[in-house]
């Protein structure tokens, strides 16, 4: 059981995180941050691995893993 | 459940002023953890640059210090002589580095000067505005190259880690990347190495990092590392350019 936790006010919504994730449960969330980026969002949490590759992709360090 | 990864203490809390998907930010974050996997962030002084990275001083959590352009060296190698105990490292860019600041890279690292330079190559001026630097490809259109850098008229992109690696001063020299997660593990072992070589005081370290400025590039930061891999990992090859024995 693993989960990541996504800062939204810190995302840009580079979208870098989307490409990183190996099971493809990363979105972007309709919804803007307060900067006027859409945020990165976790979708089926429940695959989530923990590899953290999303993490370590993050230009903003917006993510924290959990496991 | 366990935290498995956070912010690193070496990092302030202050969000970066980078554009979205700037790879300066991947870049930052590796420093700051091998500062916090020694222990050494209190006795640290890191040196800014001029360029993108100059607000630097904002987000790393240790003493810095913002050098004149390209002198980032010069002022290291005055601070580690006064400060032996010091772990000094410099944070500079390509137009920083590899333009205005060639002399002193090179003779701080002819000098073998005990120091670690990160040197951030995304083949571009970032924070003018999109300018040709040294280091811009063949046929690669800036705002000061419109048509494409034509190397008949504006020269070869310079090649720095190759360049330094033939000084007899220089210890510890590589090239990374980081446009995937493959890369940007590699890096931070690179990174690693180099600050173990300045803690052994076996000399002169230096880190080239290929990152991505999506902005001047005027691609998506995804494409933009996509652009890494497939435009300047083939004229800027990935590797070790001298490695002293004890961190092979």
């Amino acid at each position: 059981m693993a989960k990541i936790v996504i800062d939204e006010e810190r995302c840009k919504g580079c979208e870098l995180c989307l490409t990183a994730c190996p099971k493809h449960i990363i979105t972007m969330s309709d919804n803007f941050n307060k900067k006027g980026y859409h945020p990165a969002k976790q979708i089926n949490p429940e695959e989530c691995s923990g590899c953290a590759f999303c993490a370590i992709t993050c230009p903003d360090v917006a993510i924290e893993v959990f496991k | 459940m366990k935290k498995v990864f956070g912010r690193p203490v070496s990092l302030t809390d202050v969000p970066f002023t980078y554009c979205p998907g700037c790879h300066h930010g991947i870049a930052h974050r590796l420093v700051a953890e091998v500062l916090d996997e020694f222990g050494v962030r209190e006795n640290t002084i890191g040196v800014c640059p001029v360029g993108c990275s100059v607000f630097a001083y904002l987000f790393f959590n240790c003493d810095m210090v913002c050098a004149a352009h390209g002198r980032a060296p010069a002022i290291a190698t005055g601070i580690k002589r006064s400060r032996p105990d010091s772990i000094v490292f410099t944070y500079q860019g390509d137009g920083d580095l590899a333009s205005i600041g060639t002399a002193e890279i090179v003779h701080a690292a002819n000098r073998g000067e005990n120091i670690t330079v990160i040197f951030i190559n995304n083949a571009i001026y970032g924070m003018t505005g999109g300018q040709m630097a040294p280091t811009t490809l063949a046929g690669q259109i800036t705002q000061t190259s419109p048509y494409g850098r034509d190397p008949k008229t504006m020269g070869y992109p310079i090649r720095v880690s190759e360049m330094l690696s033939t000084l007899k001063g220089a210890t510890y020299i590589s090239r990374v990347a980081l446009n995937k997660p493959a890369n940007i593990i590699k890096a931070k072992k690179s990174i690693k190495k180099a600050f173990q070589v300045q803690l052994d005081r076996k000399g002169f370290s230096l880190v080239e990092i290929l990152s991505s400025c999506p902005t001047n590039w005027g691609l998506s930061p995804v494409e933009a590392s996509k652009w890494v891999e497939e435009n300047m990992i083939p004229y800027y090859p990935l590797g070790e350019f001298r490695v002293p024995e004890e961190v092979a």
